[in-house]
């Protein structure tokens, strides 16, 4: 897919460009996610029964990784969320983030997406 | 670089990992504060055990038993001769450094009193806060801290206001995992024991380093980890004068560590079995005493004064870099820089140079104080080790450079 890791990353350094930015007042403690080296921020907000999220971070990369994770997520119902299946973070080589070092929070990111999905559905 | 015994092909020759490829490139390791690598000597010691010496110790009457029992009880010697401890009972051999403090801390449980003071410095790792805490939680004692400076070292003056008739114990790091600065143990130790308090030193980044003398610096306890000395992980040894191991209570309750069981009492035994209760990492502690011989054929005042040059030329590499910034300036270092560079995040730069092959440690580096005090979330450590190179350092600017770039 890339031809080489630069591509890769300046990619991803990219799309945390248009990261659809958490609004300031929902950066709170609460909405921090655990487990990441870095600090990042994740709200939900239930629009016509499809969940919007949006995000922020200290680090510049883990913008990218929640820039991905947003728009394969968001905008979704709660049921399509809770059902949808991770590998596609294989297929576009973001396997190594998936790995149980507190120093990428890419799996606590996506736990935290399905745990907002699965509020939303009890709702 | 070094002198004429030192010769870098030939000792990189001994490491096997360091000719291995990280995505695709050659591995820069430059983690040494977290893990060191090992030589073929010590991985060639585990398997000749497991191939030819494999045998439960101490409680054996066949050969095979005695024979371990024999290379079990000569790394303990070995350990002795390294620390210049008066006997080799007083090195006792546990699961790492963590484990040796724990084992300290409760053996205090009983010693500390609510209103007592205990001094930790606010350099440490985690692993010499937390089980003092926990000890604190226990007691009713009460944690005071010895305040670093801005070039990350510890405020003498102020520690020796801390001091007082009611302190017990003082716990402070050799060198700091952090930021790489030599603590001036000798004094702390001296002064503490004007007020009759025990100081445990954490030497775990200290032992790789230099050559340490625990009865020139009359410690109470010193602790320490193998794999940070070239051996294998899951063995840590702990040095405790013989009058306070002997004052303080076992750990752990089991099979080795008694001298007689009955269910209506049990006697335990001395030391140093009383503090290695179950089978031991036998293979991993022989091989430990391997990796002594190793570095200490190569001389620990060759290793000192190479590691020296080396981090005198990362230090003036990365001071060439703009709006870098090297945290823990002191004069007084182990090889060990911890910096940042502009407002860039650690982790990005971290993730970006492991693409090139390079190893380093970002994060808060379990020293959350030392994090707090220049208050920031953490940092990017280099610590570097007898067969890091110049050339490495080189590639690690240019590592740097590239991310510096992506990231503008």
């Amino acid at each position: 897919m890339f031809s080489d890791w630069t591509e890769k990353y300046e990619y991803i350094i990219d799309l945390g460009k248009s990261l659809p930015v958490i609004k300031t007042q929902y950066k709170t403690q609460e909405n921090i996610i655990r487990g990441c080296q870095s600090k990042v921020w994740l709200y939900a907000e239930n629009i016509d029964n499809k969940l919007i999220f949006t995000a922020d971070s200290d680090a510049i990369i883990t913008k990218g990784i929640i820039a991905i994770l947003i728009r394969t997520f968001s905008n979704q119902s709660a049921e399509e969320i809770i059902n949808a299946k991770t590998d596609f973070i294989e297929k576009i080589g973001l396997k190594e983030h998936l790995s149980q070092t507190r120093a990428n929070g890419l799996s606590s990111m996506i736990k935290q997406i399905k745990l907002y999905a699965v509020a939303y559905s009890n709702k | 670089m070094g002198n004429n015994k030192f010769n870098i092909d030939l000792i990189r020759n001994d490491f096997p990992i360091l000719n291995s490829k990280v995505k695709g490139k050659q591995l820069i390791y430059l983690d040494n504060a977290a893990t060191t690598q090992t030589p073929k000597v010590v991985i060639d010691s585990i398997v000749s055990y497991y191939s030819n010496l494999n045998a439960n110790i101490h409680r054996g009457a066949h050969y095979l038993s005695q024979k371990a029992t024999e290379a079990y009880e000569d790394a303990r010697k070995k350990f002795q001769q390294q620390l210049n401890a008066k006997s080799s009972s007083e090195i006792i051999f546990t699961s790492g450094t963590t484990h040796s403090i724990n084992l300290v801390a409760n053996g205090f449980i009983d010693l500390l009193n609510k209103g007592d003071e205990i001094i930790v410095s606010h350099l440490e790792h985690h692993s010499n806060i937390v089980p003092w805490q926990m000890l604190c939680e226990k007691t009713g004692a009460i944690m005071r801290v010895i305040p670093m400076s801005e070039k990350g070292e510890l405020i003498f003056s102020e520690y020796e206001k801390l001091l007082s008739n009611k302190t017990k114990i003082v716990f402070v790091n050799h060198v700091s995992n952090a930021l790489g600065t030599i603590n001036p143990v000798k004094e702390i130790i001296s002064k503490a024991h004007e007020f009759g308090a025990a100081v445990l030193i954490d030497g775990a980044q200290a032992l790789p380093h230099f050559k340490v003398n625990v009865i020139d610096l009359d410690a109470d306890f010193y602790v320490g980890s193998a794999h940070k000395i070239y051996g294998p992980t899951g063995v840590g040894i702990l040095y405790g004068k013989e009058e306070w191991l002997t004052k303080i209570p076992p750990y752990q309750g089991g099979g080795e560590m008694i001298d007689e069981v009955t269910f209506e009492k049990t006697t335990y035994a001395k030391i140093p079995n009383k503090f290695e209760a179950g089978t031991p990492n036998i293979a991993g502690v022989i091989a430990s005493a391997v990796a002594l011989d190793y570095i200490n054929e190569i001389g620990l005042d060759n290793i000192a004064q190479y590691e020296k040059e080396l981090l005198d030329y990362a230090t003036q590499k990365l001071l060439e870099i703009d709006e870098i910034k090297i945290y823990g300036d002191s004069s007084n270092k182990t090889s060990v820089i911890s910096f940042n560079i502009g407002n860039l995040h650690h982790y990005d730069i971290g993730s970006i140079i492991d693409n090139e092959g390079i190893a380093v440690r970002t994060g808060h580096h379990c020293a959350q104080p030392i994090m707090d005090y220049f208050n920031i979330s953490g940092t990017i450590r280099i610590s570097l080790s007898f067969y890091n190179t110049i050339e490495e350092i080189d590639s690690l600017i240019n590592a740097i450079m590239i991310a510096k770039k992506m990231l503008s």
